[in-house]
């Protein structure tokens, strides 16, 4: 009797605490929904407003749905109008940055797998403080270097052009691929070097046949890092180029700022999707690699 | 030869690397550093002419505004992007379903450039077009958000724009946090009776120093470099309301062509970022060496 008693007490408590569970299981679920929102919020704008004419951008809100499936912004944006000056969009600059990026990567990847892989594979004296000191340009605020820079692309020849953006990108992205390289081969079992030195395998082969073959993920991790990092910088490319040379962010820039006598804000928001695609491409593709990078390289910001 | 080659080949493939980073980092710095103690207008002049630099820029009223402006933005850009990316790692840690999808919803900001941001909040937050009209159209009359063209009020924008897109990846630090902590504290903790908001609040937050401290790093160092995203979304305008430091740096040397003064500004902001790196590097290279 008393047993079945407590038992039912102790099911009324449960029940109880199953409803206070759901009541703050649904709380959850809100608050999560409602921040969802505020950050899917722009992007949602973005896409509408890039999608309506301006006509339906000053009767409609910010919210409302586009009449239908309107590309002209879209092209506009992409291919200008096809008079002559003063029409500014985004295709020649989008192929700066292609043609910036791409190298850019490539050899501070490259520079990076190298001295990542010396610092911990064929360690020397003070191998420590070389890392610091090259750990150490991960932080430094780019302003403090930016008016020697510009003058030394100036004594180079190669101020304003595709070529000196590379430089510079190369040069400030080598203290985080090493960093990212370095962390990596790190954790690789040095044993294995040091059997491949017995049968006389030499620096170079030891690389590309032992190091180079698991070095998949940490590639994909810098290869992502550097490519977001140099498609979206905005300050190198500004400071050291104009007009033809300027990669996209640069060009976006221009061509929001512009005061022309009529605002299109479907062609602004066009433009700025088009900017923003290729690493959010990446993002959704690679949301892991990214993220990884992100956490271990994010202090420059 | 070929011995020698070979011996040092490890530190000839060193060389490039430690070479451009001497030469363009520490000898660059080591330039402005120089160049701010000159007394130098459009091109450098090598004589040296003491800290009047210093002098002026802590005289001058834009540079004054610029800091003013620096303190509240990183004061409010690191209170919202802890406690929002603590909130939302915390709740999706409870087994939620579609985690993956809203950690992407919540991430994606990142991917994009500040310039892509401003662009963006700047056409949302425009008064005539944006959300006040929004409000209007739907009957709330004498809604008013016209923050953007607010002399006092348009710093807060560059606050929301920026926390839009940095809040999900302290969530992304936080939530890497919670998930390496065992499984065994929390159940320990919950059999000694424990409620879900002790456990929280009274081991695992307490747990996560680290992270806080790295987000901190993160966000500080974000906020004193933050240029692109005034440059988009306010131009440091209206007037002169939303100047920050790297705005006014870049602004002093290539628009003034105050090239000393502008270098006086580039190294308040380097040493401004050294004293909060500085303590990080030292703590993490203990913690390295303590492994």
């Amino acid at each position: 009797m008393q047993d079945s008693l407590k038992s039912s007490s102790y099911q009324q408590l449960e029940q109880k605490s199953k409803y206070t569970n759901m009541f703050l299981r649904w709380f959850l679920y809100f608050i999560l929904i409602l921040f969802a929102s505020y950050f899917i919020f722009p992007l949602y704008v973005m896409v509408v407003t890039s999608l309506k004419t301006m006509e339906e951008i000053r009767q409609g809100t910010l919210l409302s749905w586009p009449s239908g499936l309107n590309l002209e912004s879209w092209a506009v944006a992409w291919g200008g109008r096809g008079y002559g000056a003063g029409d500014t969009f985004l295709r020649p600059y989008f192929w700066n940055s292609i043609k910036m990026v791409v190298p850019a990567v490539f050899f501070s990847t490259f520079i990076g797998a190298m001295t990542g892989y010396v610092l911990t594979k064929w360690r020397f004296k003070g191998d420590q403080w070389v890392f610091l000191f090259l750990l150490f340009g991960c932080f430094i605020p780019f302003q403090a270097i930016l008016l020697p820079m510009a003058r030394t692309l100036g004594v180079l020849g190669i101020s304003n052009s595709v070529v000196g953006l590379v430089l510079v990108h190369t040069v400030y992205g080598i203290p985080f691929t090493t960093l990212f390289f370095r962390n990596y081969y790190v954790s690789v079992p040095t044993e294995l070097v040091k059997a491949a030195r017995i049968d006389g395998a030499g620096f170079f082969k030891i690389f590309f046949k032992i190091l180079l073959p698991i070095s998949a993920p940490i590639i994909v991790v810098t290869v992502i890092w550097q490519f977001t990092q140099i498609w979206n910088d905005f300050l190198f490319g500004s400071t050291f180029s104009f007009g033809e040379a300027a990669p996209i962010q640069v060009a976006l820039n221009n061509m929001v700022l512009s005061s022309t006598s009529v605002k299109e804000y479907n062609v602004d928001m066009a433009s700025a999707i088009i900017a923003g695609i290729p690493t959010l491409i990446v993002y959704v593709l690679a949301g892991k690699y990214f993220i990884r990078g992100l956490t271990s390289g994010a202090v420059k910001g | 030869m070929f011995k020698w080659l070979e011996k040092n080949l490890p530190k000839i493939v060193m060389a490039p690397a430690v070479g451009l980073i001497g030469w363009f980092v520490y000898g660059f710095v080591l330039w402005t550093l120089y160049i701010s103690f000159t007394n130098s207008k459009i091109l450098p002049k090598y004589e040296l002419w003491g800290v009047g630099q210093y002098v002026k820029l802590w005289g001058s009223r834009k540079w004054l505004i610029a800091v003013d402006n620096l303190l509240i933005f990183t004061a409010l850009f690191l209170i919202f992007c802890v406690v929002i990316g603590i909130i939302l790692a915390i709740f999706l840690d409870q087994k939620i379903r579609a985690e993956g999808i809203l950690r992407t919803i919540y991430l994606y900001p990142m991917a994009l450039s500040f310039i892509v941001t401003g662009t963006a909040w700047k056409w949302i937050l425009n008064p005539t077009l944006g959300i006040q009209k929004m409000f209007r159209d739907w009957g709330f009359e004498n809604f008013t958000f016209d923050w953007l063209v607010d002399r006092e009020m348009a710093i807060y924008t560059i606050v929301i724009a920026g926390v839009w897109q940095s809040a999900g990846f302290v969530m992304a630090l936080f939530l890497a946090g919670l998930r390496s902590v065992e499984d065994e504290i929390v159940k320990a903790a919950k059999i000694d009776g424990a409620s879900l908001f002790t456990v929280y609040w009274k081991i695992l937050l307490p747990m996560m120093r680290p992270v806080f401290f790295t987000s901190f790093v993160i966000l500080v160092h974000i906020s004193i470099k933050s240029y692109d995203l005034i440059v988009a979304l306010t131009q440091g305008g209206p007037g002169i309301s939303t100047t920050m430091p790297a705005l006014y740096m870049t602004q002093t040397a290539f628009h003034k062509s105050q090239v000393g003064l502008s270098a006086a500004s580039a190294m308040m902001m380097f040493m401004a970022v050294a004293a909060v790196i500085i303590p990080y590097l030292y703590s993490e290279l203990r913690r390295e060496n303590a492994r």
